[in-house]
């Protein structure tokens, strides 16, 4: 009986919605959730791109022209920015997630996150090799 | 350094706030003085009528956590000096519902802790007869996760659990997994059940702020993070292993 009466009596706090707002690691977390939207705009944009590319040269340079946009290019920036903060707090999230062992002792958590930004770092120079100068 | 300090206190009367209030109370302001001593000074000197919760003064019990200047922390732990010339503001923990002042409900928490099976299981053998050898590496294992002493600061610290109360939680998550990792325990699939669900680990987005309040140096983050990788790979291995072989 009496905990049915503390219960009436309980506040609960109600949740500001700038609660994100007041800690530097909440707005952190709350921008790499909104990440993910600019993350799927990339996509978009480069699937439009592999599109307009396999329709041949008018369609492609139409993709070029629409590139060119100035509110495209503002906000293919803004996309980039937004996708190299989710790259990079998932290659430091990989470490905790990842835990190695080697001769019975654990590897150390940064070798995990440098193979990670090694394995991208590899990966953006083949690409840039194809896109650039490997004809 | 002044000699007194003045301290902000969350009040909360169930039987005639609706709401709570703050009231100042000047303490004095010694170098060896947590808030915690603070706190127990008014309770002695100026107001008795004022509720909290503590009992060891050394960081163990895991009972005087509260908000300190808008930060989980044990009073215990954290020095009036370290906030000179002052205000300090303290409140009761956040996430969890008010019973009185600086006294929260964690009837959720304990709730959900004895759910994730805290405790060594056996599939064959009785306990009592054997004796149980362990390496250092092993112990390694899970040592950081046995430290835990429920003081709430990680959920406190937690916007995913203010924002979704049935998510089990940092420290409860944290305690599945000192046990999965503890090389005596045979129960990990016993808790997949539970652990890799949108309530368990899943429900993480990895704010990681559960790691920095905590005063013990685990790392609860680290162990859903972890626990992710272990429950994708074993649900992955369902599809494509055949049963004997998982």
């Amino acid at each position: 009986m009496s905990t049915e009466l503390t219960d009436l009596r309980l506040y609960r706090p109600p949740i500001r919605r700038t609660w994100w707002l007041h800690r530097r690691s909440y707005l952190m977390f709350v921008l790499r959730e909104v990440s993910c939207v600019f993350v799927a705009w990339a996509v978009v944009f480069l699937l439009l791109m592999i599109n307009a590319v396999h329709a041949g040269e008018d369609a492609y340079q139409r993709f070029l022209a629409f590139s060119g946009n100035p509110w495209v290019l503002v906000l293919n920036i803004v996309a980039l920015a937004f996708v190299l903060l989710h790259a990079i707090t998932w290659f430091n999230l990989a470490p905790k997630a990842i835990v190695l062992t080697a001769r019975g002792r654990r590897l150390a958590p940064r070798a995990v996150a440098a193979a990670h930004f090694g394995a991208w770092l590899v990966a953006t120079v083949v690409v840039g090799w194809i896109v650039l100068g490997g004809r | 350094m002044p000699e007194t300090i003045t301290m902000q206190v969350t009040r909360y009367r169930p039987d005639t706030d609706r709401s709570p209030t703050i009231q100042e109370y000047a303490v004095p302001l010694r170098k060896e003085w947590a808030v915690l001593d603070g706190l127990n000074y008014i309770k002695d000197r100026l107001d008795g009528t004022l509720s909290f919760r503590w009992s060891c003064r050394m960081g163990i019990c895991g009972s005087c956590g509260m908000t300190v200047n808008g930060n989980p922390a044990l009073t215990c732990g954290t020095f009036l000096h370290d906030f000179a010339p002052g205000p300090v503001r303290v409140e009761p923990l956040t996430n969890f519902p008010v019973i009185r002042d600086l006294v929260v409900s964690i009837d959720d928490f304990l709730r959900k802790l004895p759910t994730v099976r805290p405790w060594l299981i056996r599939e064959d053998e009785t306990v009592e007869d054997v004796e149980f050898l362990q390496t250092p590496g092993e112990l390694d294992n899970y040592k950081q996760f046995s430290m835990c002493i429920n003081c709430m600061l990680c959920y406190a610290a937690c916007p995913v659990y203010a924002a979704e109360p049935d998510f089990l939680g940092p420290a409860a998550i944290a305690l599945a997994q000192r046990y999965n990792l503890d090389s005596r325990d045979q129960g990990a699939h016993q808790r997949l059940d539970l652990l890799a669900t949108p309530q368990g680990v899943w429900a993480c987005t990895y704010v990681g702020e559960c790691s920095a309040a905590c005063p013990k140096g685990v790392d609860p983050a680290g162990a859903i993070q972890r626990y992710k990788l272990t429950a994708a790979t074993r649900t992955l291995r369902s599809f494509l292993l055949p049963k004997g072989a998982r």
